[in-house]
């Protein structure tokens, strides 16, 4: 009976939201560099992006200095060569020089990186609030305030436990796919809260620039706004147990009036008597 | 000690060569003299490593693929963990305190450690450890699978094992405190005439500094495990938001213990890398004070950046700035030792035997690891990074490449003068190649891997990690099969080979070498007359 | 050597102490702080209503295995600074026994737990539910004049969790 209601929910849901689109809109994961992070879907994730770029060229060009000065040294200076060894062993000036350089050159990223923290940390005037609570080793998810404020759902690996266990050729989305995914309109603010009900979880959808550890007792909060839609994927980033390579995040995000019509649609299945009975009420996690 | 007059003319004369004492099995049983304790602690880690190694090629065998052929998720968890528990206390940090044993009283001419009998008590309290730990994977329930951090309130739900995982720590921790303790008075206490502190060479300073951490820091560690062990076991909730606690703090308390012991396994390599580089680059170190302060300010800056670690358990603003500004400072100190290695070897007269290549190596590789550490600093990319394979190709290129390397490089620089035997030099050569080779085969693509959004310790993953998985695993098979060459060199080296002479390298100095190849078993009953040469004028 | 024995013994002693206040300090300018300290719910120093400002509290539910329903009656409150607030929550036991929990409180953002002063909570001792029992249980707070500004949106959380061996 839950299984054909959680069948119905989900080609609900799949109609709602647009089939078509949002698995055109899924390709995005696949077509992500494989060498690098995903491609941003939110401002958060691309100012996080920039700054992994910033680094990662700063440390590139002190990389080439100094081993060039090293690898120049192994070619010239050997004995083989009839280099003799000078005997000098210290320089105030270089000794000082290369200590203030690199203050500098920490400044340097210091300065953009507290900006984004702050921003990070601003969880105010959030559009919606969802709770995302941590199980082993699925994800409860509870619409707390904003439109759709009351839904309530459980999501869980929808990747069939039999392929994890032979040795077939997994699909695309393999240990990346959920039965019930968070929908959340395009633009908007959306602030997510977790906690954990066990032991400590975490959640992580790269592309959108968010993870926040679930703490079991406590909540915590952290935000995103995506600003284009597709689907993003994510996982659990904290050692949870045995399956913790099991318990998914996925992410549609959606166009407002999409969002409005799979909030309807859940509305109109937590109202129906049946799927009432099966579901407890939204704010309770059993 | 320096007061008893001496005649010191003598440094290294008629000693014998024979121990007087049981034989047999009871003269190791029995062993106080720090050359034997030296060498029951490196032959005690090489047998941790070794094994530590296979429980990692069972992971990397596991992730060969995706989909589950070796193991369970459960196996593979426990395997993580205890990977990390045995490479980290069992393998790199004794093997650490066995290079002190073998060569700080030879370096400061001291006749032994300072407390011989309990310098027998500390190594002997390993194995018993390494049973408690390694025997845990037999128990029911099987060994600990909470991560080698051993996070409550996933660890408060293991089962027996976790209990024997706690007592081993605590045993270990007991052992490292008193070798540190005994390293610290032999350091202070029993250094030949003429050598003051800022005369000794720079192993005994990063040693004398590595002593205190462990001092400092150890007793946090069992803290941090006794309370869970309380937890578990007498309704206590320090990690329990039931009864007022917070899991956070587990992860407080552990990683005050954590970053420091960072450093505990880091900077004895600084030590070994600058007694060679110095020695193949016919050279006197460069800047020697710098090199000095650089690794005490790491040792204090380690105290107050603990929390880097944490970024993601949700911390106020405040306090991700704070201490994404103390870590991001760690790399200024650690940036003028790596300058200072080079200005070394900057127009030295250089030649690359074993040791050499080794903390050439690992200079370059230890470098690029701490490249992604300044990147792990920034708080806010740090957040995407963290429990990734970001993370873990970061912390194996500083201990594998860092750690590893430099313990490498100073076994054939002083196996010499262990065994009395040079090695077999091409074969040590061709160790590093390989291993360099396979090192970065392994762990170059997690970097990529870690990126793309690959978390840590899961047995399974998306077909789009595949090909990376695939190399890595090439790898670490590759690495793991060239460490029995390395067993192969040493034994060979002991078994004999060209004799080495007391020098043993054209530009080594130090005390060290004015002893006789094979070091005697006595050295140094009657303290020696140092002389610095070289650096200070 | 006794005597700088002795100053070493003291020395290290002293500096085993003085770590105390150091990393306090440390923890209340990063902020780690309030790890430490309990909510203050003691003094509550009367300030005036600061009607110019609005926060919107919202109250969130949490059951730690635990049999009981556990909700807000309202999801979100309007609150002013300075204001005197009252909220309810109802519990209900599902069991047909007598379970006693303790309700743990959180907030989000963490900061805002400082600016929180509750007068009145059910978190402030155990709560023993009747089998079958449903209780509406209030709570009273005031959210003080010295909450940042940019401090507009608060979560209150609680998580209840059985007490076991109290039935």
């Amino acid at each position: 009976m839950t299984n054909n209601a959680a069948l119905l929910m989900k080609k609900t849901v799949q109609a709602a939201a647009g089939l078509g689109g949002i698995f055109a809109a899924s390709a995005t994961w696949a077509a992500n560099s494989k060498y690098n992070f995903q491609e941003p879907a939110s401002r958060m994730a691309a100012d996080i992006h920039d700054l992994h770029m910033w680094m990662i060229w700063i440390c590139l060009i002190i990389f080439v200095v100094v081993f060039g000065f090293m690898f120049y040294s192994i070619y010239a200076h050997r004995k083989s060569k009839g280099a003799v060894a000078a005997q000098f062993h210290e320089s105030t000036t270089v000794e000082i020089l290369w200590t203030v350089i690199p203050v500098l050159i920490l400044v340097g990223m210091a300065w953009p990186a507290t900006k984004t923290v702050l921003a990070q940390k601003d969880t105010t005037n959030a559009d919606i609030t969802i709770k995302a609570t941590g199980y082993q080793w699925k994800w409860g998810y509870d619409y707390i305030k904003g439109e759709g404020e009351g839904i309530a759902f459980v999501s869980t690996l929808s990747t069939p436990r039999g392929q994890l266990e032979f040795g077939e050729y997994p699909g695309e989305n393999y240990l990346l796919e959920v039965d019930n995914p968070v929908v959340v309109p395009i633009g908007k603010k959306v602030r997510i809260l977790t906690t954990a009900q066990d032991v400590i979880h975490a959640w992580w959808v790269p592309a959108l620039g968010v993870k926040q550890d679930a703490i079991p007792g406590f909540i915590r909060d952290t935000w995103f706004r995506a600003d284009r839609e597709g689907v993003f994927r994510g996982v659990c980033a904290e050692l949870c147990g045995k399956d913790h390579g099991y318990m998914p995040i996925e992410v549609h995000v959606v166009s407002e009036e999409k969002y409005a019509a799979w909030v309807a649609a859940q509305k109109q299945k937590s109202a129906a008597p049946a799927a009432a009975a099966a579901q407890p009420a939204p704010a309770s996690a059993s | 000690m320096s007061a008893v007059p001496h005649d010191v003319a003598h440094g290294h004369d008629h000693h014998d060569d024979h121990h007087h004492g049981p034989t047999g099995l009871m003269r190791w049983i029995t062993a106080t003299n720090h050359k034997d304790i030296g060498t029951m602690y490196l032959i005690f880690s090489f047998i941790m490593f070794l094994s530590g190694g296979v429980m990692a090629l069972t992971l990397r065998a596991e992730l060969f693929q995706p989909g589950l052929q070796v193991v369970q998720p459960e196996f593979f968890n426990q395997l993580t963990t205890m990977h990390g528990l045995v490479m980290v206390f069992g393998a790199i940090m004794p093997a650490f305190v066995g290079f002190a044993n073998w060569m700080l009283p030879l370096m400061v001419g001291a006749p032994d450690m300072a407390f011989a009998r309990m310098n027998n008590w500390s190594f002997w309290l390993l194995p018993p450890a390494a049973i408690l730990l390694i025997g845990s994977f037999f128990v029911p329930g099987g060994a600990t699978a909470a991560g080698w951090t051993l996070y409550a309130p996933l660890s408060v739900q293991m089962g027996m094992g976790m209990d024997m995982a706690i007592f081993a720590i605590h045993i270990m921790g007991a052992s490292s405190i008193m070798g540190a303790i005994n390293i610290v008075v032999t350091i202070l206490n029993m250094r030949a005439p003429g050598m003051t502190l800022m005369k000794m060479p720079l192993f005994c300073w990063t040693w004398l500094i590595t002593a205190y951490l462990l001092i400092a820091v150890m007793p946090v560690l069992a803290g941090a495990v006794t309370m869970v062990l309380t937890d578990r076991h007498f309704g206590t909730t320090f990690f329990n938001a039931a009864g007022g606690g917070d899991p956070v703090l587990y992860q407080h308390v552990f990683w005050f213990f954590g970053h420091p012991e960072v450093y505990i396994m880091i900077l004895p390599a600084f030590g070994i890398v600058s007694q060679i580089i110095p020695t193949f680059a016919r050279k006197p170190l460069f800047g020697y004070a710098s090199m000095v302060y650089a690794t005490a300010s790491i040792a204090i800056l380690s105290f107050v950046v603990w929390a880097h670690h944490m970024f993601t358990t949700g911390m106020p603003a405040k306090t991700q700035i704070f201490f994404m500004y103390a870590t991001m400072l760690i790399a200024v100190p650690t940036g003028v030792k790596v300058f200072n290695w080079i200005a070394t070897m900057w127009r030295g007269s250089m030649t690359f035997e074993t040791p050499m290549l080794f903390s050439v190596g690992f200079i370059f590789v230890f470098t690029l690891g701490g490249f992604t550490g300044l990147m792990l600093s920034i708080a806010p990319v740090d957040i995407q990074y963290q429990d990734t394979y970001f993370v873990v190709a970061h912390f194996h290129y500083v201990l594998v490449a860092g750690s590893l390397f430099a313990l490498f490089a100073g076994t054939y620089y002083w196996l010499p003068k262990w065994t009395g035997y040079m090695y077999d030099e091409k074969l040590g050569k061709r160790h590093f190649w390989l291993s360099m080779i396979f090192f970065n085969v392994t762990f170059f693509p997690m970097h990529f891997l870690g990126l793309a959004g690959m978390q840590r310790r899961v047995p399974d993953y998306n077909p789009m990690f595949a090909d990376f998985n695939e190399l890595a695993t090439v790898g670490a098979f590759g690495f793991g099969l060239t460490q029995l060459l390395f067993a192969y060199v040493i034994i060979k080296c002991i078994r004999g080979g060209e004799k080495a002479t007391a020098q043993v390298w054209e530009g080594a100095e130090g005390l060290e070498w004015t002893v006789p190849s094979p070091a005697p078993h006595h050295t140094f009953e009657v303290p020696p007359v140092f002389e610095a040469k070289g650096h200070h004028h | 050597m006794l005597v700088r024995l002795a100053i070493a013994a003291v020395g290290m002693f002293g500096f085993g102490f003085a770590l105390v206040p150091f990393y306090e300090k440390i923890c209340e300018v990063t902020g780690l702080r309030n790890l430490l300290v309990s909510n203050a719910s003691d003094n509550a120093e009367n300030t005036q209503v600061d009607t110019t400002r609005n926060i919107v509290v919202e109250m969130d539910a949490n059951t730690h295995s635990l049999a009981w329903r556990f909700k807000p009656l309202q999801s979100n409150v309007t609150v002013h600074p300075g204001q005197l607030v009252r909220v309810d929550y109802e519990i209900e036991n599902t069991l047909d026994r007598a379970v006693t929990g303790q309700a743990i409180p959180s907030y989000g953002p963490k900061v805002a737990e400082r600016h929180f002063r509750k007068l009145e909570c059910f978190c402030f001792t155990q709560q023993t539910l009747g089998p079958k029992e449903k209780r509406i249980m209030p709570v009273v707070f005031v959210i003080d004049g010295t909450a940042p500004v940019d401090m507009n949106e608060i979560t209150l959380s609680y998580t209840f969790f059985e007490v076991a061996g109290k039935g």
